[in-house]
């Protein structure tokens, strides 16, 4: 379980985060809505550590973040990042296989580049794009490599952020399919970020929407239709009137 | 007020320029201190090897040539002032070898190397590639700052050594074909001068010019902005840092070296 209390950030004068409160149960897909530069992204990166809060408490099953060992913590994730974030210098295997190749959990190269066919398998690649470099791949494709990198070392939580940015409506649908199934599949815990509303309702089990730093509100899929919160309401019909504020 | 407007100015470059002394030294003591620790990232290693030493060969060898040719007829030309054209060979070797040897090549490794390294690794950062590494359990500083410090430390002083060589033979050429010198006397005169602290010396400087450099391209890309004009101000800083720090070493270097 993730469980994230009081937890505040701040750049400079710019308050991002003004005590987040959120709770991720085991096994379970938790998506966080909210718009742009309402600190979705700041919220993932405390919880891995690549942000430090200025306050207030993260614990991964019972464990403080800020005070547990890096490696071995990190191990725990996979996450696939906006822009894919894939290595440019790095053949797509050696991206998907990097944890496998390199620290603790380290394999023999033919043994990791077969883990990485494997993955990129699972996520509808063929291993005729294994020695392709990441410039050489469309955008979908180099979503579907970060998903493999994501998953390849099997963690027990997988972030997502923003994992249909960029992409066609139809790719976007199958990307959210992928990560829906191995999710399942893995019985990972996971946390995904994005405003975009078919992927909150093909990945989601709970939602939490994150606006002017807090909480707005947070519940089961099921109920988002009719939460009651006008805020929700607004941002789920993207509706240019309520009460967020729409610069025009 | 109008005293204070300047001291305000003052100061507050004063502090700044003290704070990214004190970031600097900062990241340059935690890169020696992971030069250390496991994992070491052998083909990092190697591919940086490559990409600063052996690619760096054409623009070092060829800026030591036209360097040591030149430095040839003014030697020629400013000796003949006073009768002492002989002179030539054993200056070009010894200005060669402890001088523009070290500083030129650094300086155009600067150019090439800290500029490059900047621009990928502020890349890295702008897209996300450095919180991947991160995330993957991979220290950043030990996955890319310590192989391309260490490499250059290495590369830079063998590149010397080469651009040594090339200078020489830069104004030997010159010696033989334009004024006039017999190859002979012009190689004997080089040898019999040329001291080992001579060389050593400038393979010295050359260490610490290639840590400069690597170390300067890896701080400005990591510290880089976002966007293009982020990673492009980060890769103008490297250069100019690198190229500064290179010519203020050289001269403590010198002192140390020569007058101690």
């Amino acid at each position: 379980m993730i469980r994230l209390n009081d937890v505040y950030k701040s750049f400079g004068n710019n308050a991002v985060l003004k005590g987040i409160d959120l709770k991720v149960e085991k096994g379970k897909s938790m998506v966080i809505i909210g718009g742009s530069g309402t600190g979705k992204s700041v919220t993932l990166k405390c919880v891995l550590g690549l942000i430090s809060p200025d306050k207030g408490t993260i614990l991964v099953d019972g464990q403080d973040a800020a005070r547990a060992e890096r490696d071995a913590f990190l191990a725990r994730f996979g996450m696939l990042f906006q822009g894919g974030a894939l290595f440019d210098s790095l053949s797509v295997w050696q991206n998907v296989a990097f944890r496998l190749l390199n620290g603790a959990l380290k394999r023999p190269p033919e043994e990791a580049r077969q883990i990485a066919i494997d993955k990129l398998g699972r996520v509808g690649l063929g291993a005729d794009v294994a020695d392709k470099f990441p410039a050489e791949l469309s955008g979908g494709m180099q979503k579907r490599v970060g998903l493999a990198r994501a998953i390849a070392a099997e963690p027990e939580i997988i972030f997502f952020d923003e994992p249909t940015t960029g992409l066609d409506p139809i790719m976007a649908g199958v990307i959210n399919d992928l990560i829906r199934e191995i999710v399942v599949e893995m019985g990972a815990t996971a946390m995904t970020i994005t405003h975009d509303m078919s992927s909150v309702r093909a990945i989601a089990d709970e939602v939490a929407m994150l606006h002017e730093g807090v909480i707005q509100w947070s519940g089961p899929i099921a109920n988002i239709d009719h939460s009651g919160d006008p805020y929700l309401d607004q941002f789920i019909h993207g509706r240019a009137e309520g009460p967020i504020e729409a610069i025009r | 007020m109008i005293l204070t407007t300047p001291l305000e100015f003052i100061g507050r470059n004063t502090l700044s320029f003290l704070a990214a002394l004190g970031r600097v030294t900062l990241f340059a003591l935690d890169t020696l201190r992971q030069m250390f620790l496991p994992p070491f990232y052998l083909r990092e290693f190697g591919v940086s090897l490559l990409q600063i030493g052996w690619l760096s060969l054409p623009v070092v060898g060829l800026t030591a040539f036209f360097t040591g040719g030149a430095l040839a007829l003014q030697i020629y030309s400013g000796g003949a002032r006073f009768n002492a054209e002989a002179v030539v060979p054993s200056i070009v070797a010894i200005g060669m070898t402890r001088e523009l040897g070290p500083v030129l090549g650094g300086l155009m490794v600067a150019a090439r190397v800290a500029s490059s390294i900047a621009a990928e690794i502020g890349t890295m950062k702008v897209t996300e590639q450095i919180d991947a590494l991160v995330t993957l359990s991979t220290n950043p500083m030990r996955y890319l700052t310590v192989p391309r410090v260490l490499a250059a430390t290495l590369a830079v002083p063998v590149l010397v050594a080469v651009g040594d060589a090339i200078g020489i033979m830069g104004g030997y050429f010159v010696g033989i074909n334009r004024l006039d010198f017999n190859s002979a006397a012009y190689l004997k005169n080089t040898v019999d001068f040329l001291q080992f602290w001579d060389i050593a010396s400038g393979l010295v400087k050359g260490a610490v010019f290639g840590f400069i450099v690597a170390l300067m391209g890896c701080y400005y890309g990591m510290r880089s902005g976002r966007g293009a004009q982020g990673v492009g101000r980060a890769t103008k800083s490297a250069v100019v840092a690198s190229s500064v720090l290179i010519l203020a070493a050289n001269y403590v270097l010198t002192e140390v070296f020569f007058t101690a």
